[in-house]
């Protein structure tokens, strides 16, 4: 516009003035012009400098047949069916805190404190999944109290209505488990309670999400896995890993083979705090936490386990003592089995052993805080590999590898070209392919799958800095699998973590703990289902 | 202009250049983030160190105002660039530039004591490539160039014709 208006006017001048100003006046403007052919040049850079990066960036998502991988997308709720559900939450701890968001509630307090972090957003953005939060059961009557307060507070998300129902406080799960005004339970006690009241509510027709470990013992399994067979209930185990985004791309990963015979995963826990160490009785001052007979139903607390005097340590740091719990392969093995079944649907192995001890963390536990577990499957022809450490922090991921390639798989993936790969060989030879750092990264946060090209990139990829992230929304896991359990629920269905899975794990996790505990190779017998 | 100003026509020359470098530096800072999808500065802002640490740390922890952010530091450089680089509003952009960048330096200044987890791609000890371009841009702000090399000329030209008139004829 400017250009045009002033070449007029310098027109209209030369016209005037004669030629000799013409020429200086004709220069000055060339002069006054001199930024434009330096921003063609500039344009016509840019445009070659993105052809060559997209060129780039295509030719290795098409070799690997990635080119129509999507960005992930929330999907609405699957199904028409909307009916009201009456839930009923046992057991009120910290994982409970989670179950209830999910559902749609929260407590006034963690209302405020997400508020003021500026989170409050991305729960009010969740789904309303039309649940009426109807009980609560927890021996312990501060949690339980919690949980009334929670079930209580009206604010729900994706405008939801709260519905016009009573919460009760149930003494005992039997209690809820009768109670015709429960549809369906969420068990988040202490592992060695989540199997009788799992099979007492199948038994009932209750649906059932559990926290994991799904049992205690081989024989808890074998009831579980009966109960709910014999029963029209939807089962889900607690492990929401598998619905984030990152592990949507992976299956595709994983079924387009591109990390080729994958005879090699190597799973990790790298803990390296007392709390990681499962050590929770005091409070931020160093002050015991709260609880006493008085308000704890101590017998109702230990259920099946054997009968002792009430005791503060066993009741908050009950994963360090083996009648409660298995320890690390109860309470983070599970997590990393389920991540890798879910991936390659391999099942209870052939056999396990275990290996390891109490090497850090000094106290009273009976749990390993080092331990190691190997996991053999030659008819997949592969091994699966378990190692953990409670006393160091160096995170070591979890590692799919493969002759062609080796995939890491955390909040973000991470797949590295192997330098030996035959497939590859070529793309390697040629430059295209770069064995000596990650080839593809998926970053939820950046949104869509992408091949890695400046080394800046790289290093954002290999860490993962970042959080989960759809649509510029903080998704909630524990909600997306609570969702996927009610719309099976209301809908018909398999949930992700169905029964069949929650035996492969139960089994898988008991040989593991068997294999500790008694020193030797634990061993599987598919024709009987037995361990031996 | 001129009266305070005369430069050889090497010094004009390089002064030009100059310019012409720094803006196509900031242009295409600012057109990479546009064309790098999903690109933001929440990276860049959660390895904050010094002053600005507890600033960028509630920019971050803020997604309506990250966006914003983010919006305003690409097309910011875009049009500082564009500045720069046309000789418009030159000196508005210089100091703009010098400021923006400044920002940056403060975020992550190479001192003594501060670690970074991100490498960084030379070795710095106080001054760094950005502080020197912040110095740099000072410098093209007071020694302006756009006035004869730049689109400045026309905003001149209509402020005061006389003025030019002598300029060019000088």
């Amino acid at each position: 516009m400017m250009k045009k208006k002033n070449l007029q006017n310098g027109q209209d001048k030369e016209n005037n003035t004669g030629e000799k100003k013409s020429n200086v006046k004709r220069r000055t403007l060339l002069k006054a012009l001199a930024g434009i052919p330096v921003l063609g040049v500039f344009a016509f850079e840019l445009f070659n400098k993105r052809s060559y990066d997209l060129e780039k960036k295509n030719r290795i998502l098409k070799e690997l047949e990635l080119d129509n991988l999507n960005v992930p997308v929330i999907k609405p709720s699957s199904g028409d069916k909307r009916d009201l559900l009456r839930v009923g939450l046992i057991g009120f701890g910290n994982r409970a805190v989670s179950h209830a968001n999910g559902l749609g509630y929260m407590h006034p307090e963690d209302v405020e404190k997400r508020k003021s972090n500026g989170t409050l957003e991305d729960w009010l953005a969740q789904e309303d999944l039309n649940i009426a939060l109807t009980g609560i059961c927890d021996v312990f009557d501060l949690h339980a109290d919690r949980g009334l307060a929670t079930a209580r507070n009206i604010l729900r998300p994706g405008g939801g209505k709260a519905a016009d129902l009573p919460v009760k406080r149930y003494r005992t799960y039997q209690e809820m488990i009768e109670d015709k005004a429960v549809d369906a339970v969420m068990i988040a006690t202490p592992d060695h309670n989540h199997a009788p009241i799992a099979v007492a509510a199948a038994r009932a027709g209750k649906h059932v999400y559990c926290e994991k470990a799904p049992c205690h013992s081989e024989e808890q399994m074998n009831d579980v896995y009966n109960a709910v067979k014999t029963s029209k209930i939807v089962y889900q185990l607690g492990h929401q890993v598998p619905q984030s985004v990152v592990f949507q791309q992976a299956r595709d990963i994983i079924k387009k083979a591109i990390l080729g015979k994958i005879t090699l995963i190597e799973t990790t826990t790298n803990r390296n705090t007392a709390d990681g160490a499962w050590i929770r009785h005091l409070d931020a001052n160093g002050n015991p936490k709260p609880g006493d007979e008085k308000t704890i139903d101590w017998g109702q607390w230990l259920g099946p386990a054997p009968r002792v005097p009430f005791s503060l340590d066993r009741f908050y740091n009950w994963t360090k003592f083996f009648d409660y719990d298995i320890g690390l392969i109860g309470q983070l093995f599970t997590h990393e089995f389920d991540a890798v079944n879910q991936l390659l649907r391999i099942g209870i192995p052939r056999s396990v052993v275990s290996s390891g001890g109490i090497y850090y963390w000094k106290d009273n536990r009976e749990m390993a805080d080092l331990l190691q577990c190997v996991f053999e499957y030659p008819d997949h022809e592969l091994t699966l590999l378990y190692s953990a450490s409670l006393a160091s922090s160096r995170n070591r991921g979890r590692v799919f590898m493969g002759h062609d390639a080796s995939m890491e798989l955390g909040d973000a993936i991470n797949i590295t070209v192997d330098g030996d790969s035959t497939r590859y060989k070529k793309q390697i030879d040629a430059g295209i392919m770069d064995p000596s750092g990650p080839m593809i990264s998926f970053n939820p946060n950046l949104g869509k799958i992408d091949a890695v090209t400046s080394a800046t990139e790289k290093y954002y990829a290999a860490r993962g800095l970042t959080t989960t992230n759809i649509n510029g929304r903080q998704v909630d896991v524990t909600y997306l699998h609570i969702r996927e359990w009610i719309n099976c629920i209301r809908n018909g269905g398999i949930p992700s973590a169905n029964i069949e899975m929650a035996f492969d794990e139960g089994i898988t996790c008991m040989m593991a703990h068997k294999a500790y505990v008694e020193k030797r190779r634990v061993e599987w017998d598919p024709a009987n289902r037995k361990i031996v | 202009m001129k009266e305070k100003y005369t430069y050889t026509s090497w010094q004009l020359t390089m002064m030009v250049l100059f310019r012409f470098l720094i803006g196509w530096h900031l242009l295409y800072e600012g057109f990479s983030k546009v064309i790098t999808p999903n690109w933001t500065s929440f990276s860049f802002l959660k390895e904050s160190k010094w002053i600005l640490e507890g600033f960028a740390g509630w920019i971050t922890s803020h997604a309506a105002v990250l966006s914003i952010v983010d919006f305003l530091n690409t097309w910011g450089l875009i049009a500082i660039g564009l500045g720069l680089v046309l000789g418009l509003f030159t000196r508005i952009a210089a100091f703009s530039g010098a400021a923006l960048l400044f920002i940056y330096y403060l975020n992550n200044p190479p001192l003594v004591g501060l670690e970074y987890n991100l490498p960084s791609e030379g070795s710095y000890l106080i001054v760094s490539k950005t502080l020197i371009e912040v110095a740099s841009l000072l410098v093209i702000a007071v020694f302006p160039t756009s006035p004869v090399f730049g689109l400045d000329r026309f905003i001149f030209l209509r402020k005061d014709d006389k003025k030019i008139k002598n300029e060019t004829e000088a």
